[in-house]
């Protein structure tokens, strides 16, 4: 490891580092994601960490409409979209192809929390019980953002969506987020990590700890959106790190279905301060007994990620300077 | 020599001598045999490629879909339900121009359910932009699929192979299957210019706004009607080395002088050759067979139909509350031209109802009734139906008379 | 142009038997097709398939509905309405059963053999069809019983080869030879 990798004094000079650490840009700049679209920043980490030897096949939604307006398009790698549920598989033929071939080429999935927990369930199950090689990554942003913000099974709780809208008799979605990550683990999965925007190093790390596993693996991220969340997008890595800060979305790690790694919360934060940055909660913040209820509703399972997956106590270092060789080898080769 | 083989297993055998990289599929009978003898060569080891046994249909064309778009040579196979079950990636695999062959062991669309043979299943995705080619038998169900996976590299389309379901795929009968060097020297290696590569980054299946779409659609039409072309010639060469031509698009057979014309898609084509063969008292009929459904082989038919007076189609599909699906297409292609035969269409042989020698004579009576209906399902028998469901008005001319019996 | 329509039960190899009188017949250069009657797959059920052969080339897929011949596996069959429908009227039935069935409705040249105790016997399986086969091709001399080792020989191998070839030549001693020769008939017989 070199001088500069291992540099872990904080550089005021963000501009300065990247220019000094030329990383692969597989999804370009001039895309037309909305301001603050965290799905186009977690891309972006995503194939930085990946770097070119891949090809994505990417399902219907946001990511692929804002990235590919005819004859434009922001990729640098070879990039598939076909339809909304068959991620999984068209990745599937994909590396199938390759193995065929011979060719080396990692493939990524790529798809939104519909194209995931809902429509390309199916698909997406049959990819990872095959034993694919093949990294799906789920950019959640918790509805259905390219139609217009509808209800997913991935919504959380009580949230309003324009399918879920909060009114006299209801107040948001009346259900569960799914709980994706821990069935896609029960397929035998040899790596299924949750990680989120606000921690670039932490899901850098994981991306190229499931690009190096041979078999399927699967990463959650968790993505704001401005537009359906309600919230500016200058804020969209902060509501993100409160989303992680109470509890409401572990960053954890499981291999073969058991926890082997989970990003500890220094100071646990009421969910409360992320609920109340978002327009999708507003409702809950009504003087009335319903929505008080539904806020201990949140804070209870914010309460108990805590206590399963063990998130209280000291952290280790986020900055992810281990993988910054790598990176920097797929960035040496585009530059 | 000719060897004595299931359909099914002969299609595989067919498949396997074109060496595809990857297959994928989701069984359905009466496509069944076809996979299981395509996963039975891999497993010994006679052929090597990807078998991916997948979950679904539509993760099936998918798959060969992500297989084509990589570049590699890739098959699937199903009937019926799964074929609209795939639907939707059918047309998407179109629309992307991937050239991959599909084997749609024709049957008939729920409800009611039925197993059994007819060609509602590809006929519902007529538009969806494959080539379309329908087989009389085993020996051209062989030589088609071939021959498919090089129309679909030379057109860069997606080549849908129609053989009926069980009357072909679970038949035995004499089939020659050629040897590799002929295949060999007749496909050359897929080379698709378009394929994902990370060294070349290519970037497949964009949005297109209104300023693009038209002419994107554009092209593919005109991409379908050139494929015509490739279609014939692969049909050529293939005839060159193996002995076996197919007719192109549209096979002709009869007498010049022929006043009835006869048209057919498919494993009834044979039967209605044998039963002219037998029916000498009939007058002369001209028999035609549809071998290209899409791309639709207008120029061809019309110079086919010359001197008829009247055509009669016989298809196994139609579209309730319009007419028969084939003959409605055939009346477009023959539409102002003078002279043009009167054509009668008729269904026949749904949901797997025989279609037997005997209903040569009666297309060939219906040809003959003057001012007769415009289309029919033929070989109906409305009193089998209650009063109310037998709708005289619809009846075929032959079974009018029996309904009159009845009543 | 010969037809013939094979009865049995789901299970019983019904299919396989069309299929072997027509790889037969193939074998011999005839022109042959074999194939089900159409039904869902379940044993025990009532099947039939046929089997269309003629030395020249013909090109009909129809299902055969006047059969010069009927073989049927399982005597019990021979009360199932249909199972005689469109025999022609000098055709023969070959039965599987111990002893000769009577009944008016049958048709005078009739044939049974103990198929399934021969087969017990002779592979420890009670499948009937490959005795029936070669009784039926001694009973009318239309190809070689030879024809119907080689088909045999195509399906299998080894020790349950042998056996089946001694089962042949077992059951092929059974009937009187050419009994039931045909004149084969014109294509157009339909």
């Amino acid at each position: 490891m070199n001088e500069e990798s291992s540099d872990s004094t904080p550089v005021p000079d963000v501009a300065a580092l990247r220019r000094r650490q030329p990383r692969f840009q597989g999804l370009e700049a001039g895309h037309r994601a909305c301001l603050g679209c965290a799905q186009a920043l977690a891309a972006r980490l995503v194939l930085e960490a990946a770097g070119p030897d891949v090809a994505v096949a990417n399902a219907t939604g946001c990511l692929e409409v804002f990235t590919t307006p005819w004859p434009e398009s922001a990729w640098r790698v070879p990039w598939v979209h076909s339809l909304f549920e068959n991620a999984g598989a068209v990745a599937s033929g994909l590396e199938a192809a390759f193995k065929a071939q011979g060719r080396a080429a990692k493939v990524l999935a790529f798809a939104g929390d519909g194209g995931t927990f809902d429509i390309g369930f199916q698909s997406l199950s049959g990819m990872i019980e095959r034993h694919h090689d093949v990294l799906y990554v789920c950019y959640d942003n918790e509805a259905y953002m390219n139609t217009g913000v509808q209800r997913s099974s991935s919504t959380p709780h009580a949230a309003a969506t324009t399918t879920s809208p909060a009114g006299r008799a209801r107040l948001g979605k009346r259900h569960l987020k799914k709980d994706i990550l821990s069935i896609v683990a029960a397929h035998h999965m040899p790596y299924a990590a949750t990680a989120s925007v606000a921690y670039p190093s932490d899901l850098r790390k994981k991306v190229r700890r499931a690009v190096a596993v041979e078999g399927p693996t699967f990463l959650l991220i968790h993505s704001p959106c401005p537009l359906g969340w309600g919230h500016d997008g200058s804020r969209s890595i902060e509501i993100a790190r409160l989303a992680v800060e109470s509890g409401l979305v572990p960053l954890i790690e499981l291999e073969r279905g058991e926890l082997t790694g989970a990003m500890p919360i220094r100071a646990v934060r009421p969910v409360t301060d992320y609920l109340k940055a978002q327009a999708r909660f507003r409702h809950l913040f009504a003087d009335t007994p319903e929505a008080h209820r539904e806020l201990e509703h949140l804070q209870a399972l914010a309460d108990h990620n805590i206590e399963v997956y063990g998130l209280r106590g000291a952290g280790a270092d986020p900055r992810d300077t281990a993988g910054a060789d790598t990176v920097r080898r797929g960035g040496a080769r585009w530059a | 020599m000719p060897q004595a083989l299931e359909g099914s297993q002969a299609i595989a055998r067919a498949v396997a001598l074109c060496r595809p990289q990857v297959v994928s599929a989701y069984p359905i009978t009466p496509q069944t045999h076809i996979v299981e003898n395509l996963a039975r060569l891999v497993a010994d080891g006679a052929l090597a490629c990807e078998f991916v046994s997948v979950e679904s249909e539509h993760s099936a064309a998918s798959v060969v879909l992500g297989a084509a778009a990589a570049g590699a040579r890739a098959y699937t196979a199903s009937a019926s339900q799964g074929i609209l079950l795939m639907s939707e990636v059918l047309y998407n695999i179109a629309g992307l121009r991937l050239p991959l062959v599909l084997t749609c062991a024709n049957r008939a669309l729920s409800a009611p359910l039925s197993i059994w043979n007819d060609q509602q299943d590809s006929m519902a995705v007529r538009d969806a932009g494959w080539i379309q080619l329908y087989c009389a038998g085993n020996q051209e169900a062989v030589d088609t699929t071939i021959q498919a996976f090089r129309i679909a590299q030379d057109t860069e389309l997606p080549v849908m192979v129609c053989v009926d379901g069980f009357t072909l795929t679970h038949t035995l009968e004499p089939i020659e299957i050629p040897d590799q060097a002929a295949v060999d020297a007749f496909l050359p290696p897929l080379h698709f210019a378009r394929a994902l590569d990370p060294a070349r980054p290519l970037s497949l299946g964009t949005l297109v706004s209104p300023e693009w779409f038209t002419e994107a659609r554009h092209s593919q039409h005109g991409a379908l009607l050139a494929a015509a072309a490739d279609i014939e010639a692969a049909d050529r060469d293939w005839a060159a080395a193996t002995g076996r031509a197919w007719g192109g698009l549209l096979e002709v057979d009869g007498p010049q002088d022929a006043r009835i014309g006869l048209l057919t898609l498919g494993s009834i084509s044979g039967t209605m050759a044998d039963a002219r063969a037998a029916s000498p008292d009939l007058p002369p009929v001209r028999l035609l067979r549809l071998r290209a459904f899409r791309p639709f082989p207008a120029a061809a038919l019309q110079a086919a139909c010359a001197g008829l007076e009247t055509l009669v189609v016989l298809e196994r599909a139609l579209s309730p509350g319009g007419e028969g699906i084939v003959t409605a297409e055939v009346r477009a292609a023959l539409y102002g031209r003078e002279p043009a035969p009167a054509v009668r269409g008729f269904a026949v042989g749904l949901g797997g109802r025989d279609v037997p020698m005997a209903i040569y004579r009666r297309a060939v009576e219906a040809a003959l009734a003057p001012g007769e209906g415009t289309f029919a399902i033929l070989d109906v028998d409305p009193r089998r139906l209650p009063a109310e469901d037998r709708y005289p008005d619809l009846a075929p001319p032959a079974a009018r008379g029996a309904e009159e019996e009845a009543t | 142009m010969i037809e013939v329509r094979i009865h049995g039960r789901g299970g019983q190899g019904n299919v396989a038997a069309a299929y072997l009188l027509a790889a037969a017949a193939i074998g011999e250069g005839w022109h042959a097709l074999a194939f089900p009657a159409f039904g869902a797959e379940r044993r025990g059920a009532p099947v039939a398939a046929f089997v269309r052969m003629d030395r020249r080339a013909f090109r009909r897929r129809d299902q055969v509905a006047r059969p010069h011949f009927l073989i049927v596996q399982d005597a019990a069959l021979l009360h199932v309405p249909g199972v005689l429908a469109g025999l022609r009227p000098e055709g023969g039935l070959l039965v599987n059963a111990a002893r000769e069935p009577a009944g008016a409705d049958l048709p005078p040249k009739r044939f049974a053999v103990p198929a399934t105790r021969l087969a017990q016997e002779h592979l420890g399986r009670p499948v009937p069809n490959t005795v029936l086969l070669a009784v039926f091709l001694t009973l009318t001399g239309l190809l070689p019983v030879a024809a119907l080792e080689r088909a045999v020989a195509a399906r299998f191998r080894g020790p349950v080869l042998e056996a089946n070839k001694a089962l042949i030549a077992a059951a092929a001693k059974l009937p009187p030879p050419g009994a039931w020769a045909v004149e084969e008939t014109d294509a157009a017989g339909a």
